[in-house]
């Protein structure tokens, strides 16, 4: 790790002035991404702008439009609140499946969206679920605001201070994971919201996160396996590694797809 | 109750692990301590031009040195500890391996300089700020294309790459029985490169003490005195009366530790050259590119059988990648510790193997768990699997048809199995397993939508090495012999003194159940002291299973003349004859009589020198060395059964059985223990784990986000039992069990997978993918018949 400043941040607005003046200063969470990125020297903050102490990023609100959910909150409080049970089940089986217990009880849904690992859970909730962004300056659509790898649409000293999720009929999550890091090699979130059906893709579209219009299309306004059982995706737009071609991807897709269907 | 042989001691050890009080290397602080960070190549392949150090020591380094230097001032280069000729009779074509490159760096990673700083992080810093102007050369990675003709070349010693073409048994005849063979089954088989990966980094400790000329080594290594001794007689870096090294706690070697790497030659020369402490650990990602690799076999291996389905004949061809350099043990991994296993566990009258050693840009390949005879079991036992698939039998049969039934047998290539009882752990594991149960599990499976399949491993392996003569003979460079020293103190408690060394092993409880059963006195009372060479005068060190069948044997052998001591003293103090005197439960005993004295009073006895039988020394210390007269060969059968999503290629290990022949057994909790890590390392290998470099010699996988090790989920609970026939080549008839886990357990899981999925052509790892992958090459196949 290179050298940097700590600031333990008391409030939004503080976090925020901290960051204009710091010189090349970054927002930490959990710090789950980013520690051991600095560990590696592969990123070298001059500042880490600490946000776990804000009190008002924390805290879980369920209403009958859905449930809002902190961007300090954990992927352990999301994966155990009862709210988020009830509300959308899909998205508490999702948080308990990120990383391991030490991760989910550091780990924040803010620094996760904010960070948009083309291969982490939660965007695809976000996307799935047709979430809103809550940032300190505005909110923004879940459809604007992953913008490619690791890319979103938030500003240098935005902060993501909730999100909210709008409660479907229906949705269901399934994850395939990488054997080694245990990110989505295909992560699919499926949700029928208001008769509109959305299929979000996590881990296998070589621009992060995406929508899957060719399963979207085959399901029409409804969950149904046997929609896109004859279905065949294009590998061309999947991303290749050393764990998986673009067409095995291609085929976890729509497996993850099915299984998604299934559960929700 | 009884803490001697076979009773289950808990670790003695595991009290200062399990709260976190052990003492590594890392944890030494010495005065006046610096840190060491190594500058290291990006390039796989690359002439240096010039390194310009002025920005690290401007930004306060203590100290900037490199290659030239290190050589300036005598130091030697790195050695291969074995000599291996080719089948022409020319010697090995070892090239120059220094510990800091000269002219050219090899392999991403290759030490360029060291850097020495007060901090870690400003030695860090400062080593990124050395400018070292390098040419790049094109690189070669895998060993079959190092051999090609135009392929770069790596040392100017070694034509085309090539190190050795080296062959063992009968070419000829093993040729005239594949013409006669009724079934001839051939596979081209890889054998993944393997990254070891012990909890603990490699880790050095230097200080040179310029008033007395001296140096003491703290570091992460399995044999000390082995350490010593080369860093003395090869590297010139101290005589060895000048040279201290310590093996404290050590975290897991798995091979990996056995070896003298750069970093410690570097750090001891360095605490020469700045008057400094130097301390050098290794993070994760340094670990995957310096620590020696394993395993990285290429091979074409046949089999043939006659018309009775009796095998007639094994013929294999491997090409060996041993990486950029030499390390110590590299050549006999893949020649004698490899192709003298080529019999398995069958009567094979014909045997041939041709093994051809090569440079890549890779990082050193060497011994890791089992190194060599995992290489040869893959081989053989898919070859079994797969012809009984191809001759339509039970795969047990075959094996059990083919099994060596008599003792000692000799087998073509060298090994000679002294002991062994094949039946008894194959029928323990189908009964383990319910072999039978399976159709019905496999139809129940079906009606899930899942592929299940069950797949066995017949595994011998040839351990306790090892006669020093015999491997002599080989080429090795040294002796495989132990030494051990028993010292008794006045008040009877007992300090044994090992050349052995644990790191991981439990030889702390162990070591002590030995002097446990031998005089009754509670293990608590015994203290084993080993790692270090001013308190234990040599010892070769621990790996290849050599503690209990060697080790032990030399502490077995002081261990009788303490005895024989001891019995002379209370003899004479009781009155009463030598041969009548037996030591049980803390007591020295007159035999049917109801005279007797505490063991702390013989020992007392002992060092007061009072009242001693005419003309003995006083003391009650004893010491011995042991050389084995064979090598020790446990066997065992594995089976394993799995579950495969069709879907997604997944393979979940439902069941695994470990039936194993280790001879004596000490504690059987310790041998489950190393059962249990021996197959995860070995499931590990065969669905999950794998190096991989690009065609540029980049390392892909420097991380465990993408080097897959094998977590709790990936393994089964294991079923393992034990079916004993004693080894008669050392006195307590143990034969070793630390690396059969991992030996014996790859080919059981991908014949398990092949037998789901029914198709035979899978590579390890077996991961989704390629599981996926086979599964749409073989529903293809299907469709077009």
């Amino acid at each position: 790790m290179y050298e940097t400043s700590y600031h333990r941040a008391s409030s939004v607005d503080d976090a925020q002035s901290k960051m204009k003046a710091a010189e090349d200063g970054k927002f930490l969470g959990g710090g789950m991404t980013l520690i051991p990125t600095m560990k590696q020297r592969l990123a070298a903050p001059t500042d880490i702008i600490d946000l776990a102490h804000v009190g008002d990023m924390k805290g879980i609100k369920a209403d009958g439009s859905g449930i809002t959910i902190g961007g300090g909150v954990t992927h352990s409080e999301v994966a155990d609140s009862a709210d988020v049970k009830a509300a959308i089940p899909a998205l508490s089986y999702l948080a308990g499946l990120i990383g391991d217990p030490h991760v989910r009880n550091r780990g924040t849904i803010g620094g996760s969206v904010a960070n948009n690992d083309p291969a982490a859970d939660y965007p695809s909730a976000c996307l799935g679920l047709g979430a809103t962004i809550i940032t300190n300056q505005r909110q923004i659509a879940a459809d604007d605001f992953f913008v490619g790898l690791f890319e979103t649409a938030l500003n240098e000293d935005e902060i993501i201070t909730a999100i909210h999720f709008p409660k479907p009929a229906k949705a269901g999550y399934a994850k395939f994971p990488n054997p080694a890091s245990r990110y989505a090699m295909a992560g699919v979130f499926v949700a029928e919201t208001g008769g509109d059906v959305r299929v979000a893709v996590t881990g296998a579209g070589n621009d992060g996160v995406y929508r899957e219009s060719a399963l979207e299309a085959a399901l029409g306004g409804s969950l149904s396996v046997g929609a896109i059982d004859g279905i065949s995706l294009d590998a061309s737009n999947m991303m290749a590694d050393m764990h998986g071609s673009s067409e095995y991807r291609a085929n976890l897709v729509k497996v993850m797809a099915k299984r998604a269907i299934e559960a929700a | 109750m009884s803490e001697g042989i076979g009773a289950r001691v808990l670790r003695k050890e595991d009290k200062r692990f399990i709260s976190g009080k052990g003492k590594y290397t890392d944890d030494v602080i010495e005065i006046n301590q610096a840190y060491a960070a190594f500058v290291r190549s990006p390039h796989a392949h690359a002439k240096i031009n010039g390194i310009n150090k002025q920005a690290a020591l401007d930004a306060g380094a203590v100290a900037v040195l490199d290659g030239k230097e290190l050589t300036g001032d005598g130091i030697g280069n790195i050695i291969c500890g074995w000599m291996i000729h080719s089948k022409d009779g020319s010697p090995m074509n070892m090239g120059a391996w220094s510990a800091l490159a000269t002219e050219y760096v090899r392999y991403v990673g290759d030490a360029v300089a060291i850097v020495i700083a007060d901090s870690q992080a400003a030695a860090r810093d400062a080593a990124e700020m050395v400018e070292v102007d390098y040419n790049v050369l094109p690189a070669v990675i895998k060993a079959d294309k190092a051999l090609e003709d135009g392929s770069p070349q790596l040392h100017p010693e070694a034509k085309n790459n090539l190190i050795f073409d080296w062959e063992i048994g009968d070419a000829a005849a093993t040729d005239a029985a594949f013409a006669d063979a009724a079934h001839i089954v051939e596979m081209d088989i890889t054998n993944n490169r393997l990254s070891p990966n012990p909890m603990e980094p490699r880790s050095a400790v230097a200080t040179y003490d310029a008033s007395e000329e001296h140096y003491t080594l703290y570091t992460t290594s399995q044999n000390p005195h082995v350490a010593r001794l080369v860093l003395s007689a090869f590297y010139q870096v101290a005589p060895e009366h000048k040279l201290r090294v310590i093996a404290p706690d050590v975290g897991g070697g798995f091979g990996s530790k056995i070896y003298i790497y750069p970093e410690e030659i570097a750090c001891l020369w360095a605490s020469m050259k700045t008057n400094r402490s130097v301390k050098w650990t290794s993070d994760r990602t340094e670990a995957f590119l310096t620590d020696a690799h394993g395993r990285d076999h290429i091979t074409n291996a046949k089999m043939a059988f006659d018309a009775n389905h009796k095998l007639v004949g094994v013929k294999v061809d491997t090409i060996a990648n041993l990486g950029a350099y030499m390390s110590l043990f590299s050549s006999a991994t893949p020649t004698y510790l490899y192709a003298t296993l080529l019999s398995g566990q069958y009567n094979v009258p014909n045997i041939h193997g041709n093994v051809r050693a090569v440079y890549t840009n890779t990082v050193p390949v060497d011994a890791y768990r089992g190194a060599g005879r995992p290489e040869a079991t893959y081989l053989l036992e898919r070859m079994m699997e797969t012809s009984a698939r191809e001759l339509g039998v039970d795969p047990i049969e075959l094996r059990r048809k083919n099994f060596v039934q008599e003792f000692p047998h000799q087998t073509p290539v060298i090994m000679c199995y002294d002991a062994g009882n094949f039946e008894a752990h194959l029928d323990g594991a189908l009964e383990a397993i319910d072999y039978k149960g399976f159709e019905a599990r496999r139809a129940e499976s079906a009606s899930r939508g899942k592929l299940r399949g069950i797949g066995t491993s017949c595994y011998i392996e040839a351990c306790g090495i090892a006669p020093s003569a015999a491997v002599g003979s080989l080429g090795a460079g040294v002796g495989l012999w132990e030494s051990g020293e028993i010292r008794v103190n006045p008040v009877g408690t007992v300090e044994i003194l090992t050349g052995s060394h644990s790191h991981g092993q439990g030889h702390e409880t162990t070591f002590a159940q030995l002097v446990s059963e031998r005089f009754g006195l509670p293990t608590d009372n015994v203290q084993v002291i080993h790692g270090d060479t001013d308190k234990v005068q040599f010892g070769m060190g621990t790996y290849g299973s050599r503690s209990g069948a060697v080790g032990m044997s030399a502490l077995v052998k002081a261990l009788d003349k303490v005895e024989d001591k001891a019995k002379k003293i209370a003899a004479h103090l009781l009155e009463a004859s030598d041969s009548d005197i037996v030591i049980e439960g803390g007591e020295v005993k007159v035999a049917g009589t109801d005279k007797k004295l505490g063991w702390h009073e013989v020992c007392l006895a002992a060092y007061t020198g009072h009242n001693l039988p005419e003309g003995m020394s006083p003391g009650l210390k004893e010491d011995a060395f042991y050389d084995p007269t064979n090598f020790t060969f446990p066997s065992g059968t594995y089976i394993c059964e799995v579950e495969v999503d069709p879907e997604t290629g997944k393979t979940d290990v439902l069941a695994f059985v470990a039936a194993d022949d280790f001879g004596t057994i000490i504690n059987p909790m310790i041998v489950e223990g190393q059962v249990h890590g021996g197959l995860a390392q070995g499931i590990g290998q065969a669905l999950l784990e794998e190096v991989v470099y690009d065609d540029d010699g980049q390392l892909l996988t420097a991380s465990y986000m993408d080097y897959c090790m094998p977590r709790a989920d990936d393994v089964p609970n294991y079923q393992v039992s034990h079916y004993k026939t004693e080894c008669p080549g050392n006195p307590l008839g143990m034969k070793g069990c630390g690396e059969a886990g991992a030996i014996g357990s790859p080919p059981a899981v991908i014949n398990a997978i092949t037998n789901a999925i029914g198709n035979n052509n899978l590579s390890m790892p077996a991961s989704p993918q390629k599981v996926w992958a086979a599964i749409q090459a073989s529903g293809s196949k299907q469709a077009a018949e």
